[in-house]
């Protein structure tokens, strides 16, 4: 595939007799964001790791703009990583321009691009103060300026929201926005799946390993099976449980919730409830990124 | 605006790393007071000593009655033996006692030259007692050679002329208690330097394992760069400091004349700073795979106890090395790479390590350097990332 794509191919890594990774395959192209979700454990700091060449795969391949992904082209990765990293005792402007530095910026340009991030992340004030000093959300807000000083090609976040006050999500969410918009690829994680729904062109889960489902939110939700709600206050108890490819999910009270096995009507259900007496409700349910992922991530856990 | 960067070469990475090191170390107020404690201590024992070698030295000698006769003889003789000696005339006896009493003098003497009478406060000192009783003698003598009929000068002049005929198989060295000091400073400040600065090494290590910044790090740099730019970042601390204090400490071992020989000094402190790059290179590695098996700055010491120990036996060893540096155990112990860097610049000061050794300990200490260089670095390699309990040394060694 091709240029400024970010491609994970037959990644797998076994940590003893645990399987870590077992043939992880997503790709994440230029300008996408891209929501990696899974439950704790289930993989994805590992392989986040594997990418920044942190944690050698057993198996499969990392590839950026059609080639390997080398120690070269690491320098063009932006990285935070879930278990924040700083030196506590630097302060802020010269351990950003040590980073930029680092990642092969010139020093000129280096300082530019410190004071920049400094200020669009509001930290203007704390600039010379020790990262230790900070509070916890400008800490992370140092971090995120560590991941993008050297004007990375690519983003790996993991976990970029966590810990942090909605102003400063949104501050985070415009910051991934627009450097998407530049055509970079940016891979995150997050367990705000309602977030990941809202940001996200492009959504992989994870589950002990495997990948279980990816591709964008409506593409995922719409193999889902369909679940309605219908609210008819006449109707008996248990009057839809006999509606061919209808299983009943609850009824309670005047309102009843059905799932709709693929390829049935649902004007069948309707003209059901009609049957019944007056009906003053009826929805149909867009299964969510977490009904999803639920359903994803116990489908089969036994196995 | 990708235009930004540019491949970053080993070397420039290295370079990044070693001053990023040498900034945050020199810059903290620790190197500093540190450095200037050390230097007042220093000033200080200096000062002292002057103060102690000036004062103490010096018996003042009371002469009272015929015994003012035999203050020139005295003197005489007491600068024969290298004593420093002052006489006074004391108008009396009583006077003089009380003079002793108070301290003011050291030592009354009255009577007449051949019997002398000697007080002192509590002891004589016995050279003093000697150049006295020569003195008393000599007047006894004169008395005897005038009753019989001889010229007590002649016969003096041959008796002086009687001489002991002294040959040595070594030459005398007057400086030899200067050469040990200086050989005994030269170990402390090479134990402490090396300690110091390689338990910082691990300290370093631990600091970006346990703040996890190792993570980001090592997305760009490799772990060699990064062992190697912390190693040279922080040798160069190390020899900033020892460089300021050898040379503030001569400056003033000169100038307050506790050092006459500052030539073997200068010497000694230029091997001194050879032997702290050999030795800090040494033991860096060796420190940095240490650290890197622990992921707490609390289990930081438990890891570096072994090899601080090998460097307090060099420390120990050394002062047995200096009482004796010429022996067969201090030329062994000397040669080998471990303890060399402690053990041969005092053996050097003390002049007592030819050429050959000089040679001999530096090749066996640069290959030690090359082999534990690379098996610290193996170890460093396979632990860095490896966060959580302490990793056991083989394992780190088989991944």
């Amino acid at each position: 595939m091709g240029e400024g794509t970010l491609e994970i191919d037959r990644v797998s890594k076994r940590f003893g007799d645990v399987v870590a990774l077992d043939a992880v395959t997503f790709d994440v192209r230029p300008g996408e964001l891209f929501g990696f979700v899974g439950s704790n454990g289930a993989g994805k700091t590992t392989t986040m790791r594997i990418v920044l060449g942190v944690l050698a795969a057993d198996a499969g391949e990392v590839r950026f703009d059609g080639g390997p992904v080398t120690h070269e082209t690491r320098t063009r990765i932006g990285y935070l990583p879930e278990e924040r990293g700083l030196y506590p005792k630097m302060r802020v402007l010269d351990q950003l321009v040590y980073l930029a530095r680092l990642h092969g910026v010139p020093a000129i340009e280096a300082h530019r691009s410190a004071e920049l991030w400094i200020e669009r992340l509001g930290l203007t004030e704390r600039r010379r103060d020790e990262v230790q000093k900070l509070s916890l959300g400008n800490q992370q807000r140092v971090q995120l300026a560590a991941a993008l000083v050297h004007d990375p090609d690519v983003l790996v976040l993991d976990e970029p929201f966590s810990g942090l006050d909605p102003i400063a999500v949104d501050v985070m969410s415009d910051v991934l926005r627009e450097k998407a918009a530049t055509g970079v690829p940016v891979v995150f994680s997050s367990h705000q799946l309602d977030l990941v729904e809202r940001l996200c062109d492009r959504v992989g889960i994870i589950r002990s390993g495997r990948i279980v489902a990816c591709g964008s939110v409506a593409e995922l939700t719409s193999g889902a099976a369909v679940r309605i709600t219908v609210r008819a206050p006449a109707a008996t108890y248990g009057w839809a449980a006999a509606l061919p490819g209808v299983r009943v999910v609850a009824e309670n009270g005047d309102d009843t919730v059905v799932e709709l096995a693929p390829g049935t009507d649902d004007q069948d259900v309707l003209a059901a409830a009609l049957a019944t007496g007056p009906v003053r409700e009826f929805t149909r349910h867009h299964p969510s990124l977490t009904e999803l992922f639920r359903s994803a991530v116990t489908e089969g856990a036994d196995t | 605006m990708s235009g930004l960067r540019r491949p970053i070469s080993p070397a420039a990475a290295v370079r990044l790393v070693a001053q990023r090191e040498l900034g945050a170390r020199l810059r903290t107020r620790g190197f500093l007071i540190g450095t200037a404690v050390i230097l007042a201590v220093l000033a200080g024992y200096l000062l002292f000593q002057t103060a102690l070698v000036s004062n103490a030295e010096r018996t003042t000698v009371g002469l009272t009655g015929q015994a003012a006769a035999i203050a020139e003889p005295l003197r005489a003789g007491a600068e024969g033996l290298g004593l420093d000696v002052e006489t006074r005339r004391v108008a009396d006896v009583t006077e003089g006692m009380a003079d002793v009493e108070s301290g003011d003098l050291d030592v009354l003497v009255s009577g007449s030259p051949a019997s002398l009478r000697v007080q002192v406060k509590s002891e004589l000192d016995q050279q003093l007692e000697a150049v006295l009783t020569g003195i008393s003698r000599q007047e006894v003598l004169s008395a005897k050679l005038v009753q019989a009929g001889l010229n007590p000068a002649e016969v003096m002049r041959d008796v002086d002329a009687a001489r002991i005929q002294v040959t040595s198989f070594e030459e005398h060295d007057p400086a030899q208690g200067q050469r040990i000091v200086i050989a005994l400073v030269m170990m402390f400040l090479l134990y402490m330097g090396i300690t110091a600065y390689g338990s910082l090494v691990a300290q370093g290590i631990v600091e970006e394992k346990s703040s996890r910044v190792v993570e980001i790090l090592l997305s760009t740099v490799r772990p060699w760069h990064l062992l190697l730019g912390k190693v040279i970042g922080l040798g160069l601390t190390g020899l900033v400091q020892l460089a300021i204090l050898g040379v503030a400490g001569l400056a003033m071992a000169s100038a307050t004349g506790a050092l006459t020989i500052t030539g073997v000094a200068t010497t000694t402190l230029l091997w001194g700073l050879v032997w702290y790059v050999l030795g800090f290179f040494l033991y860096a590695t060796v420190f940095a795979a240490a650290g890197s098996l622990v992921s707490r700055q609390e289990d930081v010491q438990t890891v570096l106890t072994p090899v601080s120990m090998v460097l307090l036996v060099g420390f120990i060893a050394g002062f047995t090395v200096v009482q004796e540096p010429e022996g067969t155990t201090a030329t062994v112990l000397s040669l080998l790479p471990p303890l060399s860097p402690i053990l041969l610049p005092s053996r050097i000061a003390t002049g007592s390590a030819g050429a050959l050794e000089i040679v001999a300990a530096l090749v066996l200490t640069l290959a030690a350097i090359a082999a534990l260089t690379w098996l610290g670095g193996r170890v460093y390699r396979a632990a860095i990332l490896r966060t959580g309990s302490r990793i056991r040394l083989k394992d780190a060694l088989r991944a």
